[in-house]
């Protein structure tokens, strides 16, 4: 399996997750794959973050939105009873702590800032867990825009909490009726949807999935979580950087964010899917959502469904530069199961207190499983994201255990 | 701007033959697969008078079609359609007397890599292709495959394409260009989008090639006021629909002839 691929101790050239070359690529995979009629909204936004991102106004405002707004820097903190059981030393970046509960607020705070820039009045979104619909009804709220959010009507019924949480905020929340009725046919609504809005709309894409420049915009926007994070290490840690960087996959926006502060470190990362969503890990070379990389097929090349118990982690594939890191041998890419990711959350709950996303216990669940199995030696350091919280699992456990 | 009849293939040599005797062009769209007998709706449009026939395979995630489209190709994939299956139906197609046109998502073309998969056309007796999330900037790979396979991939244009992209696409496009008609996805609309025109126009000062619109292009009388500006008409939605519900060639054979009473009036 690809899960043995050599780790590259040094990171290769290629491998620091600066900027794409040309085109958004990211060794083979990336792109702006997108139909016609969207690739003039793709250079805009492209056109409109570099201007942003290199102006200090704007990473000045968005700094302060994540300070005063979002509950920015987030802890670290030391999981001590679980450390002493596993034998190594966990530290849990806590995204759990941010406004709306995961990491989807850094990334969309961003955008959404980003939208008033380019004097877009609505953020059309897709979520599956709900996380992003609701950090995207959150920051549309805040800023006086209009959301409009597609979500799969299995996930709808799934993610009650989260669905309620968005119309309350004042957002329009589409059910998806077509396909599996999950996140990649919401993404697809949502596609769909902004072909015929881009005159007003900002697509506010919640991973590092979709056309250039969103799997580079969208990383950058998480990068704040490594960057946080290599601080925070730099002073709890004796050698200043971990020995492993753990982060659950979905599309991959967390892990991203997260392998970006430790890019130019020789820090080992691993990236966690869901063993029913497993796009890097197991998928193989496509182009869908607007990039090249790798999903879950058929033998005829069809897009399979992604099964996970954590709505996040149901995406049929991965965003380009996981695939590249993968390639490189810079990150590795392993699966849980559902019940490891169960049980993970069960135990950092009781040992912890900390109820953590569905999501965020597959990152956990492998900690767990590789400290028991050796392949993580005694005494590492790890550094784990611990993405988003609990809360919204709860029907879904109460069901389970 | 673009030589004529030097690189012209065998689609495009058709179009413009059939367009410089004065003919608005017809091409009316079916999902293969979609029923066990489906290739007879293809011998049921030439006979009404198609110029070209596209038929698409179907793709799980259709991020550019609306819900008719959508619908037909979960149908024909739940009845086990696939490409290979398609293209075996289509090879026992012959003597039409039109050029077939393939269309599908990027996907399906790199499953087997673009070089395989435009062999496996040509072998199928298709001419041309269209992969409606393929934009230029990223066709290098299928241009050069489909050249050498002797397949002709016609790009798509849009309202939003700024005015030297447009030269870019019609300059790299083989046997027409498709002109998306609209800002949406496929489907049927009450009337003719503002934005065709302007669009048709457009395309025009950049290339002489054949310039079919396509996309909301539902009725006879949108296809007559169409072909005031473009070289012809995609008509696909509206059949589609028309065999979801039921409708068999024959059925079918009217409407196209209905369309093509229209074009042939203006």
């Amino acid at each position: 399996m690809r899960n043995v691929l050599p780790w590259s101790e040094q990171a290769p050239p290629d491998g620091t997750m600066g900027e794409p070359r040309a085109l958004g690529r990211f060794g083979e995979y990336g792109g702006r794959y997108a139909p016609e009629s969207l690739v003039e909204a793709c250079r805009e936004v492209d056109e409109a973050f570099r201007e942003a991102w290199a102006d200090p106004g704007f990473r000045g405002a968005l700094a302060r939105l994540l300070a005063v707004y979002a509950g920015r820097p987030t802890p670290l903190t030391p999981a001590h009873r679980l450390s002493e059981a596993l034998g190594v030393r966990l530290y849990l970046k806590r995204e759990d702590l941010t406004h709306t509960g995961s990491h989807k607020i850094n990334n969309v705070l961003g955008q959404a800032l980003l939208a008033v820039r380019m004097g877009q009045r609505r953020l059309i979104a897709e979520t599956g867990a709900g996380q992003h619909g609701v950090a995207t009804a959150t920051a549309a709220a805040l800023l006086g825009l209009e959301a409009t959010v597609f979500m799969g009507e299995r996930d709808i019924e799934r993610q009650a909490l989260n669905v309620f949480r968005m119309r309350m905020l004042g957002a329009e929340v589409v059910p998806v009726t077509t396909g599996s009725r999950t996140l990649k046919d919401a993404t697809s609504e949502a596609m769909r949807y902004w072909v015929g809005a881009t005159g007003d709309s900002h697509y506010c894409i919640g991973s590092v999935v979709g056309p250039d420049p969103y799997p580079w915009m969208v990383r950058e926007f998480q990068r704040v979580i490594g960057e946080e994070a290599r601080g925070q290490c730099a002073e709890e840690l004796r050698a200043g950087v971990p020995d492993y960087v753990v982060a659950c996959v979905g599309g991959g926006s967390n892990a991203a964010g997260t392998f970006a502060g430790f890019a130019d470190t020789p820090a080992r990362f691993v990236g966690v899917e869901a063993e029913g969503g497993a796009g890097a890990a197991r998928g193989r070379l496509g182009v869908l959502h607007g990039c090249r990389s790798l999903f879950l097929q058929d033998g005829d090349g069809q897009i399979v469904e992604a099964h996970s118990v954590a709505a996040g982690l149901d995406y049929p594939g991965v965003g380009p530069e996981h695939a590249h890191l993968r390639d490189l041998g810079r990150a590795r890419y392993v699966t849980v199961t559902d019940e490891e990711a169960i049980g993970a959350a069960v135990r950092l709950a009781r040992t912890e207190g900390i109820v953590p996303a569905l999501e965020s216990a597959h990152a956990l669940a492998w900690v767990i499983r590789a400290a028991g199995d050796g392949r993580l030696p005694a005494g590492s350091t790890v550094l784990m994201t611990l993405s988003g919280r609990g809360d919204k699992d709860a029907s879904t456990l109460k069901e389970l255990l | 701007m673009t030589h004529p009849t030097l690189a012209a293939g065998q689609v495009e040599r058709h179009l413009r033959a059939r367009r410089d005797t004065g003919r608005r062009l017809l091409m009316p769209y079916v999902t293969g697969g979609i029923t066990p007998g489906w290739t007879d709706y293809l011998k049921a449009f030439a006979a009404a008078g198609a110029d070209a026939i596209e038929v698409g395979l179907p793709f799980s995630d259709p991020t550019l079609d609306g819900v008719t489209i959508q619908q037909a190709g979960d149908t024909a994939l739940a009845r086990g359609a696939n490409t290979r299956r398609i293209l075996a139906d289509l090879s026992e197609v012959r003597d039409l007397g039109v050029p077939l046109v393939v269309s599908t998502y990027y996907n399906l073309v790199l499953h087997d890599g673009p070089e395989a998969f435009c062999a496996a056309l040509r072998r199928a007796g298709a001419g041309g292709l269209i992969v409606p999330d393929l934009p230029v900037h990223e066709a290098d790979e299928l241009v050069d495959a489909a050249a050498a396979a002797g397949i002709e991939p016609a790009l798509l244009a849009s309202p939003a394409t700024p005015q030297p992209r447009l030269a870019e696409i019609a300059s790299r496009s083989r046997g027409f260009i498709y002109a998306v008609s609209l800002m949406g996805t496929t489907g049927e609309r009450a009337a003719l989008a503002a934005s065709a025109a302007g669009l048709t126009e457009r395309i025009r000062h950049v290339t002489d090639r054949p310039v079919l619109l396509g996309f909301g292009i539902s009725t006879p009388d949108q296809a007559r006021e169409a072909g005031r500006y473009a070289d012809g008409v995609v008509v696909g939605a509206a059949v589609m629909r028309r065999v979801l519900d039921g409708a068999g060639p024959e059925d079918l054979r009217a409407f196209v002839a209905t369309l093509r009473q229209a074009l042939d009036q203006e």
